[in-house]
C-alpha cells in the first residue's frame, strides 16, 4: 500500500513533464550525394514551449543516426611473424552514422538509467547481443568500433555544441562526413531537466545518392551483369580511343 | 577537387587518382608492363576498399591491354593461336580465383591474402629479374649469346604447331601457365604479364618478339571475363575510379613512351626489377610491422 502511495506520489511530481514541448526543425530534410559531396552540415533548430509557470533548468541534447547495420569488428594478431585478422566478433545492430550534441557534458545532463532507456549515448547506441565463448573480451571489440568510428568522424560526441538561448530556443550545426551511407537518419531531440528525459521530438532526415552516382549504384547493384558489360565495353572503346589518340601523336 | 566515388562509397581527390594513373602510364609505356600490380597497392594506400581495388584495376587494365596490343597485331608480333590457348586456361583461372576471392571476403582474409600474394610473387619475379638484366647486363659487354635448349615441356602429348612462335610443344605447358595467371588476375587484380612474360620465354620457349604482344591479347580477355565476374559475384568494379584512372594512364603513357627511348633495354630491365623489388619490401614491411590499429571492422549487411 505504502509502495503504491508512493507511486502515485512519483507519477504527480513527474506529471509537469508534459509542460515542457518542443518544437524543432532541420535546415534541410534530403541530403544528396553527388559526385562532388564532400560531406554537409545540418542545422538543427527549435524552441521550447512551456509553461509560464514552470521554469526549472533545461537541457537539450540532439542525436542524429543514420541507417543501421550488421558489422564484423576482427582483431589482428601476429601469426608466424606477421599480422593476420584472428579473432572476430559480429555486432548486430551498428549505426552507420551517429552524432550527439548536448548543452552540457553528458554526464550531467542525462543519468545512466535515461540513458539506457532512450539509447543516447554512443555505447548504447549499439546493439551487441552475443560475442563466440571463445572471446572473453568482447566489450573491447565495441570499443574498438566506437574508436575507430570516433575517429573516421563518423561517431561525435558534441558536449556543449548545443545552444539553449534564454531557456527556450536552442540550435546546434551537426558536421555530415563524405562517407554517409544512403538511407533515412533518425534525428532525436530531448529535453532533459535533472538528468532525467522530460520531453522528445523525433524528426528524420533522408540521405540518397543522386544523378549519375545513383545510377551507378543501382545498375551495379540490380543489374551486375549489364554493368559489368558495360565496364568492359567502357574500357575497350577508351583503350582504343587512347590507340587512336597516341597513333595521332605520332603522325 | 574531391570526387565521389559510387561503389568504393568514398570521396576521394580527383587529381590524386589521375596521378595514380598517370604514374602507371609512365611506367607501362617505359616497360610496357600493364601496372595492375602497382595500381592495387596504390589503390590501397589511398584508402579504396581491397575488393574494389583489385576488380577496378582489373577494369583498367581491359583499356591498357587494348591500346598496347593494337600496335602489336599491326606488326604481326601476336601469336593467336598461343593466345586463344593461353586464354582457355585464363578464364577457367580467373573463375576459380574469384570465387576463392568471395570466400576469403567473407572469412575476412582477404587483405591479408591479397597482400600476400603480391610480396611472394612481386619478390620472387623481382629478384629473377633483377639478377637476369645484370646478367643479360654483363652478357651484351662480353658478347655471348645462349641458345635454346630443349626441356621437359618439349616431352608432354597432345602437340599443336605455333607458327607464329615457331614452336611445336603441347598444348598442356599453356594451358598451365594460362589457368595459373587466371587465378593470379582474380586474386590480385594485375593482367599478369610480369608472370606470363617469364612463363613464356622460360618454360615455354617462346621468342621474345612475340612474347608481349601475345601476353597482352589473352589479358584483354582474362581481364574483361574478371571484371565481369566481380561485377556479378562481389559488385565490387567502380566504374568512375576506372574512368580516371584510364584517362591518367593513357596520357601518362605517351610520357612514358617519349622517356624509354632514351633509356637503353638493360637499363629499362633493372629500374622496372628494382620497382618490383621495392614495391614488395614495402608491402613486406606492412605485413610485419605492428599495426596502429589492431582491430578493423567489415560491414555485413544492412539491418
Amino acid at each position: 500500500m505504502r509502495g503504491l502511495l508512493l507511486s502515485l506520489a512519483l507519477c504527480l511530481m513527474a506529471l509537469p513533464a508534459a509542460a515542457e514541448e518542443i518544437v524543432a526543425d532541420l535546415s534541410q530534410t534530403r541530403v544528396s550525394i553527388t559526385a562532388s559531396f564532400v560531406g554537409s552540415e545540418i542545422l538543427v533548430f527549435g524552441a521550447i514551449r512551456r509553461d509560464a509557470d514552470t521554469a526549472r533548468p533545461l537541457d537539450v541534447i540532439v542525436t542524429i543516426e543514420g541507417p543501421r547495420q550488421r558489422v564484423t569488428v576482427r582483431r589482428k594478431a601476429r601469426v608466424g611473424g606477421i599480422w593476420v585478422n584472428r579473432d572476430a566478433v559480429e555486432i548486430d545492430e551498428a549505426p552507420s552514422f551517429y552524432a550527439v550534441a548536448t548543452t552540457g557534458p553528458l554526464g550531467r545532463v542525462l543519468s545512466d538509467t535515461e540513458d539506457l532507456r532512450h539509447k543516447i549515448s554512443i555505447p548504447r547506441a549499439i546493439r551487441a547481443v552475443g560475442a563466440p565463448s571463445s572471446i572473453s573480451d568482447a566489450r573491447s571489440f565495441v570499443d574498438a568500433l566506437i574508436r575507430i568510428r570516433e575517429r573516421d568522424g563518423v561517431y561525435r560526441v558534441e558536449e556543449g555544441k548545443v545552444r539553449l538561448l534564454e531557456q527556450t530556443l536552442f540550435s546546434t550545426r551537426i558536421e555530415l562526413p563524405a562517407t554517409l551511407v544512403e538511407g533515412t537518419y533518425r534525428t532525436r531531440i530531448f529535453l532533459t531537466s535533472d538528468r532525467a528525459v522530460v520531453g522528445t521530438f523525433e524528426t528524420s532526415l533522408d540521405v540518397k545518392k543522386v544523378g549519375l552516382e545513383r545510377m551507378i549504384y543501382k545498375l551495379a547493384h540490380e543489374r551486375p551483369l549489364a554493368y559489368g558489360l558495360l565496364a568492359i565495353f567502357l574500357a575497350a572503346f577508351a583503350g582504343l580511343a587512347a590507340a587512336e589518340i597516341s597513333r595521332y601523336l605520332k603522325s | 577537387m574531391q570526387i565521389y566515388l559510387p561503389i568504393a562509397e568514398i570521396s576521394v581527390n580527383a587529381y590524386v587518382l589521375f596521378g595514380i594513373g598517370g604514374i602507371v602510364g609512365i611506367l607501362s609505356g617505359m616497360f610496357g608492363v600493364g601496372g595492375g600490380f602497382l595500381i592495387t597497392p596504390l589503390l590501397f594506400f589511398i584508402g579504396v576498399p581491397p575488393a574494389v581495388a583489385v576488380a577496378t584495376s582489373a577494369n583498367q587494365i581491359v583499356a591498357s591491354s587494348i591500346s598496347g596490343v593494337l600496335a602489336h597485331l599491326k606488326r604481326k608480333t601476336v601469336d593467336l593461336r598461343m593466345g586463344t590457348v593461353l586464354l582457355v586456361g585464363g578464364l577457367a583461372g580467373a573463375a576459380a580465383g574469384v570465387r576463392v576471392f568471395s570466400i576469403l571476403k567473407a572469412s575476412g582474409h582477404v587483405d591479408i591474402m591479397v597482400q600476400l600474394a603480391y610480396v611472394v610473387f612481386l619478390g620472387v619475379i623481382g629478384s629473377l629479374m633483377l639478377v637476369e638484366s645484370l646478367r643479360a647486363l654483363r652478357r651484351a659487354r662480353s658478347g655471348v649469346r645462349t641458345r635454346r635448349k630443349h626441356t621437359w615441356v618439349h616431352a608432354l602429348p597432345l602437340k599443336v604447331k605455333f607458327r607464329t612462335s615457331q614452336l611445336y610443344i603441347s598444348v598442356i605447358p599453356p594451358l598451365l601457365v594460362g589457368v595459373f595467371v587466371g587465378i593470379l588476375s582474380a586474386i590480385m587484380g594485375v593482367g599478369g604479364g610480369f608472370i606470363m612474360v617469364p612463363a613464356m620465354i622460360y618454360i615455354l620457349g617462346m621468342p621474345t618478339k612475340v612474347v608481349v604482344g601475345t601476353s597482352l591479347y589473352q589479358i584483354i580477355f582474362v581481364t574483361a571475363f574478371t571484371t565481369v565476374m566481380h561485377a556479378t559475384s562481389n559488385q565490387s568494379v567502380d566504374i568512375a575510379l576506372a574512368l580516371i584512372l584510364i584517362i591518367g594512364g593513357v596520357i601518362g603513357a605517351q610520357i612514358g613512351t617519349r622517356l624509354g627511348l632514351r633509356l637503353k633495354a638493360e637499363q629499362l630491365r633493372i629500374l622496372l626489377a628494382l620497382l618490383v623489388v621495392s614495391v614488395c619490401l614495402k608491402l613486406a614491411f606492412d605485413l610485419v610491422v605492428t599495426p596502429e590499429e589492431l582491430y578493423s571492422i567489415a560491414t555485413v549487411t544492412a539491418a
